[in-house]
């Protein structure tokens, strides 16, 4: 082998086995790169129990409180399978909605519920103007409504 | 007639063919640019959740694309210079990493100020973002390591160990994404389609090869005077006019 090729397959070597050693390093830090937990995770006790963490997912439909102060917040982070109520003092971000993607950090008090230090908004990747979006609501709608206005199909 | 492909990749060669190139990769970048910036900025429409802030997204995302694109021409100039000895793709890795960590930096300064109003934080240690800070570190080390060391042949060859060792990085920040939950949003451009509004991608894709251009004719202007410093005591160099008078 000519003293180059020696080079390159030593580069070609290298790389690789340094992407194999992160690659092993990452995945046994999963828990810890992934910047929040599901209320799944939660409601498993994967979450850690007396410190603070954060957690992810929708705000629920209908789930949004405010307390008479005007700060105070109460809404319910989903998954869609397992939901965990949060209490939140201050301002929020303008992207908080009901069904739209919340991050929040805070601490599980004994109360039962997550008292957030900070809630972050979520967006999804995808960018249409106000129209497109409107009409993708009501074909999302129609579809709903002529699903439901199919009869139920008997076993 | 077979076309000599090492013809220029000798400095000597090289080094006024890059001359003739700039002014037609400068020019059609700013003329790019300024197509790009018109498009997003005046004829795309605003976005339905996030209204007029989204159209950062025409400066981010073109920087970001292209900060890891050069980090990989940065590491494959730099692994031809380690493999074949040649002058020419040492300079040339030396001359992209600059312009790579400036796309970096516009990457995620332009993320903070995109991310204040939308998510509600100028920074998260989330991976998308941690792992393009690491490609920032990467671009000023390798520029640290090379000024550090004298002998320029030496430089190369520690900084290149560098460049080619943090290209793992590189496919980290593109799928981080998808492999850990983040607080940043997932790709808009897939292999499936772009989930974009036509008007939205027209302007992004302007913008990428305006960047993309602007990079080129940059990185050229750069290796030129790396070559003028470098072999300045080679005869070709003196009989240059610019050198002469």
């Amino acid at each position: 082998m000519k003293p180059r090729q020696k080079r390159a397959v030593y580069i070609v070597v290298a790389v690789i086995a340094v992407g194999l050693a992160v690659g092993l390093v990452l995945n046994a830090l999963k828990d810890n790169v992934s910047l929040y937990f599901t209320p799944t995770d939660v409601h498993e006790k994967k979450a850690p129990q007396d410190r603070s963490f954060r957690i992810g997912g929708l705000v629920q439909e209908g789930s949004i409180k405010r307390e008479g102060d005007g700060l105070t917040v109460h809404f319910m982070i989903t998954d869609l399978h397992q939901s965990l109520p949060v209490i939140y003092k201050g301002i929020l971000p303008d992207l908080f909605k009901e069904g739209k993607g919340v991050v929040a950090q805070g601490k599980m008090e004994a109360d039962g519920l997550m008292h957030a230090s900070e809630v972050l908004a979520k967006h999804d990747e995808n960018y249409m103007p106000p129209e497109a979006a409107d009409a993708l609501k009501k074909a999302q709608t129609a579809n709903a409504a002529a699903a439901s206005a199919v009869p139920p199909v008997v076993k | 007639m077979a076309i000599n492909w090492f013809k220029y990749s000798a400095p000597t060669t090289f080094y006024p063919l890059a001359g003739k190139l700039i002014p037609w990769f400068a020019v059609s970048a700013a003329i790019l640019f300024a197509a790009g910036l018109y498009i997003g900025f005046v004829v795309a429409p605003a976005d339905a959740t996030q209204g007029e802030f989204y159209r950062i997204i025409f400066i981010h995302v073109p920087a970001s694309i292209i900060s890891m694109f050069l980090y990989l021409v940065m590491a494959g100039y730099a692994a031809l210079g380690l493999i074949f000895n040649t002058r020419l793709s040492s300079m040339m890795a030396s001359a992209v990493a600059p312009t790579g960590a400036l796309f970096a930096f516009i990457s995620l300064w332009t993320g903070a100020l995109w991310g204040k109003p939308m998510w509600g934080a100028w920074w998260v240690w989330d991976a998308r973002m941690t792992s393009e800070l690491i490609l920032l570190f990467l671009y000023l080390g390798f520029i640290a390591l090379h000024a550090s060391i004298e002998d320029p042949r030496r430089a190369d060859r520690a900084a290149a160990l560098l460049a080619i060792v943090g290209s793992v990085n590189v496919p980290i920040i593109y799928f981080s994404v998808k492999w850990w939950n983040t607080l940043h949003q997932g790709s808009t451009i897939k292999y499936s389609g772009t989930s974009m509004h036509i008007a939205m991608q027209q302007a992004m894709f302007i913008m990428m090869a305006a960047c993309w251009l602007y990079a080129i004719a940059i990185t050229l202007m750069r290796v030129r005077s790396i070559i003028l410093e470098r072999e300045r005591n080679s005869k070709w160099v003196a009989q240059l006019i610019e050198v002469k008078s």
